[in-house]
């Protein structure tokens, strides 16, 4: 198995706060930042009524999907998709290879408006990630893994 | 690929059902949502044809618990079982954790369990995985049909590496939480094992 993924608060703080900021500039309804397998990472804006859980899994199947037909095509990857629904609309973008910006926005936005915040806040993101990366590679950051014991996985699956 | 917030204290974890078309992949997954209490559960996504063979995979989250004051959250997907969609299932399969594979007893059905056992270990290697390295279970489904082949049988057929393995029926239940409990241990494990811990 390789290294897992992780978040640490202070970059998550950095990117909740990029998310509110996009969901600000962008008019947008909702923003939501998603792991590429699929799991929440940060959301900002009009999300109370949305199924956060399954939004994110079926839009990284979405991506995922994409990238298949990217490659049958030999094309690079799709980097953003754009689904235009009647009321609602939605912005996919991919971020650094490893994560996915959903923009959710309605007549109160555009998508030339949306495509251009997201821009300058997927790359904000970009840079937020690199450090974790870099963080995590050294080791600096900190590690739930080295703590846990066997008895402890024990313990969870003990009726 | 499991994903370790710390900021929201949770540990994410990938679990894919494999296994050939109609062997009870999907049935596994309707029986833990229904047994399972709502605070524990997300809402199950199936994405199926009119018929209800699944078209691109079921999706089922699941909270079992804390460990250290970290969430435990599983995500359980089924991939389609059926031959032509192959494609489908390599994108299932991208960052999984844990492989449950859900082999159908019935003697007729012994050719298409070692044909999607086949395609699960070359679609793990296109995506960089080795399944030998990989948590892995084996359940033996509808143990309870007429025409199903001994247990040694299909221990020797479907697991000579000697994983982790289970009898089951699906519909009634019988193996499917013991099936469940065992990969998501396994994967914990080697999440362990993998950081040094």
């Amino acid at each position: 198995m390789s290294a897992p993924d992780v978040m640490f608060p202070e970059e998550q703080r950095q990117i909740s706060s990029v998310c509110q900021r996009l969901h600000r500039d962008a008019n947008a309804k909702a923003v939501l930042l998603i792991g590429r397998d699929g799991q929440p990472i940060a959301e900002a804006g009009e999300v109370g009524e949305i199924d956060v859980t399954s939004l994110s899994s079926l839009t990284a199947g979405n991506v995922a999907a994409t990238g298949g037909i990217s490659k049958i095509l030999r094309e690079k990857d799709f980097t953003s998709q754009f689904h235009e629904g009647e009321k609602t609309h939605v912005h996919i973008t991919l971020v650094a290879g490893r994560a996915i910006l959903v923009v959710l926005f309605d007549e109160r936005s555009s998508l030339g408006l949306v495509r251009l915040r997201v821009r300058k806040a997927a790359e904000e993101m970009a840079r937020l990630f690199e450090q974790v990366a870099k963080k995590a590679a050294s080791g600096t950051g900190p590690s739930i893994l080295n703590e846990i014991t066997d008895a402890d996985i024990d313990k969870l699956f003990n009726d | 690929m499991s994903f370790i917030n710390y900021s929201s204290r949770e540990i994410n974890c990938k679990l894919v059902y494999y296994g050939p078309g109609l062997g009870g992949k999907t049935t596994n997954l309707r029986f833990i949502y229904a047994k399972t209490s709502p605070e524990a559960k997300g809402k199950m996504i199936s994405l199926a044809t009119e018929t209800e063979r699944t078209l691109f995979f079921d999706f089922l989250p699941l909270s079992l618990g804390e460990i250290r004051g970290f969430k435990t959250r599983f995500h359980l997907y089924t991939v389609p079982g059926q031959v032509f969609y192959d494609a489908s299932r390599k994108l299932i399969l991208k960052g999984v954790d844990g492989v449950v594979f859900v082999a159908d007893s019935q003697i007729e059905r012994m050719e298409a369990n070692i044909e999607s056992l086949d395609n699960l270990r070359q679609n793990l290697q296109e995506q960089g995985y080795d399944l030998d390295k990989l948590p892995f279970v084996m359940q033996y489904n509808k143990r309870d049909l007429p025409s199903a082949v001994s247990l040694a049988e299909l221990h020797a057929a479907l697991n000579p590496t000697n994983v982790i393995e289970f009898e089951a029926r699906a519909t009634t239940g019988v193996g499917v939480f013991e099936t469940l409990k065992a990969i998501a241990k396994a994967v914990l494990t080697e999440l362990r094992r993998g950081s040094g811990g």
